[in-house]
C-alpha cells in the first residue's frame, strides 16, 4: 500500500469483463457483499460489444488486495488493474471533497486517454 | 441428432458422469422431467428442495465427484438455495439445475416467478441464466469446469421453460467439463519453505478442508513424521490425521482441547494447509498463535493474508506443493517440542467427563459399534461438536458435516447422497433433536428408497448450543432454546416406514447394538442430559487460550 490514502477515494480499478447481462451485478454483488467501498463506476462496451472496459473508483486501503483478488475469481472478468498513480487518480486527490462531478471527469478522461491508446 | 433443450441438458449431465440426481418437479422444469424419464439417469425424489441440494453434497463430499440436483422456479429454487449456500461455504462441486418461467415472461412477476440468477449470485462460485438451447452446449460443461477447478464450489444454471422446450439439431456433442490443471508451485518459494521449517523449533502444522479436497492426506502425514510436527485441524480437516498417531492433536479453536490451543499460542512457525483461518478456528486473530511465523498454503490465492498476513505463501494446489516440498525438507524429530507438546497435553488432559451418560461417551459407544469403514453425517450444535471431539476419524471423506454455513438440518439429506454414491458403505448419522426436526421429512425419502442409513438423535429437548452461550453469556435467561413439546421420533420414524425405537439413560448396550445392526434405514431416539455443556468453550472475542474449561472455571 502506498499510504497515500487520505479516506478519499483515489484509486482507479480498471477491469475488462465479458459483457453480457449479469456482469455488472457479480461485480456489483461482490462490493456490497464483501463490504468493501465502491464510490464510482464507469462502464462501456468495448472490441466491437464482445468486452466491457469497467473503471471502478475505490479508496486505496488495506482492503484493496482483497478486492483485486476476489475480482479476479469472477467467471466475466477478463483481467484487472490499478492506477493509484496517474493524472486521473490525482483528480481525487487534488478534489476538496469527492464530488460525483469529479469522479465523472476523471473516469470520463481515463475512459477517453484509454480509447485513444 | 435432434434434442430438445431439455433431452440436450439430461444427455450433457450424464456424459459429465451424472448417475443420480436428486430434485423435486413442478411446473417451469416439466419439460426436464419429462426428458429424465426417457433416460436412464437415476432420480431421487425428495421432499424438500434444500434436501436435493445436500443430498447432491453428500455424493459430492463421500466421492470427491461433482454432483447434481433440480428444482422448479420461484420457492423450489429459493428452497435449493441454503444447500447451494452450504457448498459455497465449504467448497463442495454441485451443480444445480432449476427451471425458470418461460424468457417471454421473466421480469412480469410471473406465476412461481424469482430473480433465481440474482438471488444466487452471492452463493455460488457462479451461475448462468440460459438463453437458448445452444448456449447448454456451453454451459452445462462450463458449469462443472467451474465447480471442479481450483477452489471447488456450487455453480447453478438458471432455464427458462421455452428454452427447455426448444429443437435443436446437432451433429456432435462437446466434451465433458473436467477440472483444470491445478496451480503449480513455485520451486524458489518452496525451498525458502523449506528453510523457514529447517530452523523452526515449534512448528505445528495447520490443516483444513483443502488438504481433503486435494487428496493430500498421506503427504500431510509424511511431512508431520519426517519433520516431527505436531497437527492440529479445523472442523474440515479432521481424517487428514488418524487420531491415533502421537503427533495428532484433533480439532483446535472454540471447543478444542486448551492442550492444542496452547500448542498453538506456543508455535514459532505455523504451516497453514488448505485453511482459511476461520473465526471459530482461531478466536481473537490478535491472539492466534502470537508469536508464529506463516507459511500458507491455499488453492485460492484470495485467502492468502484475507485474515493473516503470512510470511511466505503460494496459491496452489496443497498436494502437489508438499509433494515437492517433503523432499526438500530436512528430516528432525524435534524432541524437545514433542516433549513439551506431550508435557502440555499431560498436564490439560482431554477426556469425557464423568459418567456413562456424557454425550461424549455416547459419541465414543457409537463410534465402537459402528462398522469401522462407515461414513459419519454429522449435524450442527452440540452433538456437532462432541462429535467433533470424540469420533474417531481416521479417513477423510468419512466425517460430513456443514463447517462453514453451520446449517441445522444437513446431516439427514446429506447421508441419502452418501448412501446412494456408496451403497456398500454403511452411513451413520449424528443429529440432535433440533435439528432432524428441519429435513425430517427426508424419512420419507430414506422409505422409499431402503437406504441404509442408522440415525442417531441426541435428544436433549433443547436447541442446545444456543442454551449454553444463553447460560454463559446471557445470563441464564433462556429464550426459545427449550422445547415445550416432545415428540416420539420413534413413533414418527415408524410412521414414515423407517423402524424407530427410543433409547434413555443408562443406555442400553444391548438395545443400541440392535438398532444399529438393522439391515437398511433405523432411527435411535437417544436421550442426553439436557443441560450438559460443549467444553472447552472460547468465550466471543476472546483468544483460544482463554477458553472455558469446564462449569465455573476458566483457563
Amino acid at each position: 500500500m502506498n499510504g497515500e490514502s487520505n479516506g478519499l477515494p483515489n484509486t482507479i480499478v480498471k477491469l475488462m469483463v465479458r459483457n453480457h447481462p449479469g456482469a455488472m451485478s457479480h461485480i456489483t454483488g461482490l462490493f456490497s457483499r464483501r463490504g468493501f467501498n465502491l464510490e464510482g463506476i464507469l462502464c462501456a462496451p468495448v472490441d466491437g460489444g464482445a468486452d466491457s472496459a469497467m473503471y471502478l473508483v475505490v479508496r486505496n486501503d488495506e482492503r484493496l488486495e482483497q478486492i483485486v483478488k476476489q475480482l479476479n475469481k469472477l467467471y466475466d472478468v477478463k483481467s484487472v488493474g490499478v492506477v493509484t498513480d496517474h493524472i486521473w487518480t490525482h483528480r481525487f486527490k487534488e478534489a476538496e471533497e469527492s464530488t460525483l462531478f469529479g469522479h465523472l471527469e476523471a473516469l470520463l478522461e481515463a475512459f477517453e486517454a484509454e480509447e485513444q491508446t | 441428432m435432434q434434442f430438445s433443450g431439455s433431452s440436450l441438458l439430461i444427455e450433457l449431465l450424464k456424459r459429465q458422469g451424472v448417475r443420480i440426481v436428486a430434485g423435486i418437479p413442478g411446473g417451469a422444469n416439466l419439460p426436464l422431467y419429462d426428458a429424465l424419464g426417457k433416460s436412464d439417469l437415476r432420480h431421487i425424489l425428495v421432499r424438500h428442495e434444500q434436501a436435493g441440494g445436500f443430498l447432491a453434497q453428500g455424493i459430492a463430499r463421500s466421492t470427491g465427484n461433482a454432483a447434481a440436483c433440480f428444482a422448479t422456479s420461484g420457492p423450489g429454487a429459493v428452497n435449493l438455495l441454503t444447500a447451494i449456500a452450504d457448498a459455497k461455504l465449504d467448497s463442495v462441486p454441485i451443480v444445480g439445475v432449476t427451471g425458470q418461467v418461460p424468457s417471454g415472461l421473466i421480469g412480469t412477476d410471473a406465476f412461481q416467478e424469482v430473480d433465481t440468477y440474482g438471488m444466487s449470485i452471492p452463493v455460488t462460485k457462479h451461475n448462468f441464466l440460459v438463453r437458448s438451447a445452444g448456449e447448454l452446449l456451453e454451459v452445462v460443461p462450463e458449469a462443472f469446469r467451474i465447480a471442479l477447478s481450483g477452489r471447488q464450489g456450487p455453480v447453478l444454471i438458471d432455464v427458462p421453460k421455452d428454452v427447455q422446450q426448444a429443437q435443436i439439431q446437432l451433429d456432435s456433442l462437446p466434451e465433458p467439463g473436467v477440472a483444470d490443471p491445478a496451480a503449480e508451485p513455485d520451486g524458489a518459494i518452496l525451498a525458502a519453505m523449506a528453510r523457514l521449517i529447517a530452523s523452526a523449533e515449534r512448528p505445528v502444522l495447520y490443516v483444513g478442508g483443502g488438504v481433503v479436497a486435494s487428496g493430500a492426506e498421506e503427504e500431510v502425514r509424511a511431512l508431520s513424521a519426517a519433520c516431527g510436527i505436531p497437527v492440529v485441524s479445523t472442523l474440515m480437516g479432521l481424517g487428514v490425521m488418524d487420531p491415533d498417531d502421537p503427533l495428532s492433536l484433533g480439532m483446535l479453536g472454540m471447543h478444542g482441547s486448551m492442550a492444542t490451543n496452547l500448542v498453538v499460542d506456543r508455535a514459532d512457525l505455523l504451516i497453514a494447509l488448505g485453511v482459511r483461518f476461520d473465526d471459530r478456528a482461531t478466536g481473537s486473530i490478535a491472539g492466534f498463535a502470537p508469536r508464529a511465523r506463516v507459511i500458507h498454503l491455499d488453492i485460492d490465492e484470495a485467502e492468502i493474508g484475507k485474515i493473516r498476513r503470512p510470511d511466505i505463501s503460494a496459491g496452489c494446489d496443497v498436494k502437489r506443493a508438499l509433494r515437492r516440498l517433503n523432499r526438500m525438507v530436512a528430516k528432525a524429530s524435534r524432541a524437545a517440542w514433542r516433549a513439551e507438546v506431550d508435557a502440555l497435553r499431560r498436564e490439560h488432559p482431554f477426556a469425557v467427563p464423568d459418567g456413562d451418560s456424557h454425550p461424549g461417551a455416547l459419541v465414543q459407544r457409537l463410534a465402537a459399534l459402528a462398522p469401522e469403514d462407515a461414513i459419519v453425517t454429522v449435524d450442527v450444535g452440540q452433538h456437532q461438536m462432541w462429535a467433533a471431539q470424540w469420533w474417531p476419524v481416521r479417513r477423510a471423506r468419512t466425517f460430513l458435516t456443514s463447517g462453514g454455513l453451520g446449517t441445522m438440518g444437513f446431516s439427514v439429506p446429506a447421508a441419502m447422497g452418501v448412501a446412494l454414491a456408496n451403497p456398500e458403505t454403511p452411513v451413520l448419522v449424528l443429529t440432535g433433536d433440533g435439528s432432524l426436526l428441519i429435513n425430517i421429512q427426508e424419512l420419507a425419502t430414506i422409505a422409499e428408497n431402503n437406504l441404509n442409513i442408522k440415525i442417531c438423535v441426541f435428544n436433549n429437548g433443547h436447541l442446545g448450543l444456543v442454551r449454553q452461550q444463553q447460560e454463559l453469556f446471557y445470563g441464564k435467561r433462556y429464550v426459545a432454546s427449550r422445547f415445550e413439546s416432545r415428540p416420539d421420533f420413534a413413533a414418527i420414524a415408524r410412521g414414515f416406514g423407517v423402524p424407530g425405537c427410543t433409547i434413555g439413560i443408562p443406555y442400553d448396550e444391548g438395545a443400541l447394538k440392535r438398532a444399529l445392526s438393522i439391515k437398511g434405514p433405523a432411527l435411535l431416539d437417544i436421550a442426553v442430559p439436557e443441560t450438559e455443556n460443549v467444553y472447552p468453550m472460547v468465550p466471543p472475542g476472546k483468544s483460544n487460550v482463554e477458553a472455558i474449561l469446564a462449569a465455573g472455571r476458566s483457563s
